[in-house]
């Protein structure tokens, strides 16, 4: 085996960032790796173990990492429109959405949560690698419209508590309605005596929640969720874990799956493209794809065997290189290898057979529907 | 821990010598390292290697790790169980997780390797 690199190897001169839970990381065992600029735990008690939890009974996340920014202002809502594809009047206070920042070409600057706390009052959660440029892509079109983007992603620690136990486990801990509280839905609540932003949202393709907390009160509310969660089985849960979830979900990952030379559409999320909803950045482009169809798209699809594929293998049709894998990985609750990849059209049938070029074998795949996993209930 | 019979190599492989056919596995530190392993790809059966050249594969859920051949030779037996319990790298790295069986072509490249105080010593370094 070539030396295994260790947790906390420091490629840049300047020591990662750590989040207000890094002291609780250490405590639970958790080894840290750097990603993004920050410390973070990729796993505690190992990936296989917290995905498993997740499904079947609970796991806790630190996404503190993660970007915020307030847009505010008479013109928040035109700003947003402008600049987004996804149609932002259709959010009420307490409803969030998933969406895109668009680029001319209708790629992606990022994919991202908007949450509106009021009228011209809006949140949305970034990237944690793509803070500063989606901050400074904000800021450049913020100008002609009467609003002000604010980085407020020192305001807030972000935990995310996933899986069907989750909604159990908070229930004591809280004044919100939790049973009452639609997916992506949000409200303001107490958290252990912690004033929270309580989400029902995630990135696991499970029930769960998104708790926002002051980096002051974090440490605390975490330390209430496993107590809270220790008869329910809650267990720590990293990023390792947070990867082979959301795919298993479909969920795309910036950097992987989708940048800014893919389009939304070519990322098959057309329904986050709401084309009737007026000008925005990329529209143009966009309604012609969705006019004349894309030339290549974001399918899912499962080794035959037991073999892996991987970001950056080839796909092949025969001899010929016909597409690219984005995302694969061993699916530890479906015990399979899935992955997602672009292929041009023609090859986006559910079983449509290909290969996968892994380290100079061909290997068969073949396309599947996804989601890959979706939750009961 | 690390048994004293075996030797080790700095790519954290260790050998079971027996005549001249050395039982190849990775240690308990690498595979501690490496997380949850999913997948195994041994060599075939048959196939010659030299000391130090790539043997095969050892996948985590996130990563990709080549074993290399401690010493040189003919491969001549392939642990068959791991191919649907990889996971057993992780609970049994030393005997049960062994990988492969290479009657040697250079019995003296064993004292290349590292005893296990040497090992042990290196890993907490």
């Amino acid at each position: 085996m070539p030396a295994p690199t260790g947790g906390g190897s420091v490629t840049e001169t300047t020591a990662p960032r750590r989040t207000p839970l890094h002291d609780v990381h250490v405590s639970a065992g958790g080894r840290l790796v750097e990603f993004a600029g920050w410390s973070m735990p990729v796993q505690y008690e190992g990936v296989l173990a917290e995905h498993t939890a997740v499904r079947t009974r609970a796991g806790l996340f630190d996404v503190s990492h993660m970007g915020q920014a307030a847009i505010r202002g008479p013109g928040a809502l035109q700003f947003l429109q402008r600049v987004t594809c996804n149609d932002v009047s259709r959010l009420a206070p307490g409803r969030a959405h998933y969406n895109a920042l668009t680029t001319p070409g209708g790629a992606f600057v990022d994919d991202l949560l908007v949450y509106m706390l009021g009228p011209g009052d809006y949140l949305v959660v970034l990237n944690a690698a793509n803070t500063p440029k989606d901050l400074a892509w904000l800021g450049k079109h913020a100008g002609g419209f009467h609003v002000e983007v604010v980085d407020d992603s020192d305001r807030w620690a972000l935990l995310a508590l996933q899986g069907p136990r989750a909604a159990d486990i908070l229930r004591p801990l809280t004044d919100a309605e939790v049973s009452t509280l639609r997916y992506y839905g949000f409200v303001r609540a107490s958290v252990r005596g912690a004033e929270c932003i309580v989400a029902r949202t995630g990135y696991t393709g499970e029930d769960g929640f998104e708790l926002f907390v002051s980096p002051e009160a974090a440490a605390a509310v975490w330390e209430a969720l496993m107590q809270a969660g220790a008869s329910h089985g809650l267990v720590p849960a990293g990023l390792a874990a947070r990867d082979t979830l959301r795919l298993e979900a479909r969920m795309a990952l910036y950097g992987n799956d989708i940048d800014e030379t893919t389009s939304v559409l070519e990322a098959d999320l057309g329904w986050i493209v709401k084309l009737d909803k007026g000008e925005f950045v990329g529209r143009e482009i966009l309604d012609r794809q969705r006019r004349e169809g894309v030339t290549r798209k974001l399918i899912g699809f499962e080794m035959t065997g037991r073999s892996i594929a991987r970001h950056g293998h080839a796909a092949f049709r025969g001899d010929e290189r016909v597409g690219i894998v984005t995302s694969g990985s061993y699916a530890p609750w479906l015990k399979k290898s899935i992955g997602l990849a672009y292929l041009p059209a023609g090859m986006w049938k559910p079983g449509t057979p290909f290969d996968v070029d892994i380290r100079g074998r061909r290997e068969s795949a073949a396309v599947v529907a996804t989601p890959f996993y979706k939750r009961s209930r | 821990m690390y048994p004293k019979e075996f030797r080790y190599s700095k790519e954290h492989e260790w050998i079971a010598v027996d005549g001249d056919v050395a039982t190849v596995g990775i240690t308990d530190f690498a595979q501690s390292e490496l997380g949850d392993i999913v997948y195994v790809e041994g060599p075939a059966s048959g196939r010659r290697v030299g000391a130090g050249e790539v043997l095969g594969t050892v996948e985590s859920v996130k990563a990709v790790s080549e074993i290399y051949a401690p010493v040189g030779g003919e491969v001549v037996a392939v642990n068959a169980a791991l191919t649907d319990a990889p996971q057993t790298l992780n609970t049994d790295p030393h005997k049960e997780g062994w990988i492969c069986r290479i009657r040697m072509a250079a019995p003296h490249e064993v004292d290349d390797l590292l005893d296990a105080d040497a090992y042990e010593k290196l890993i907490l370094s």
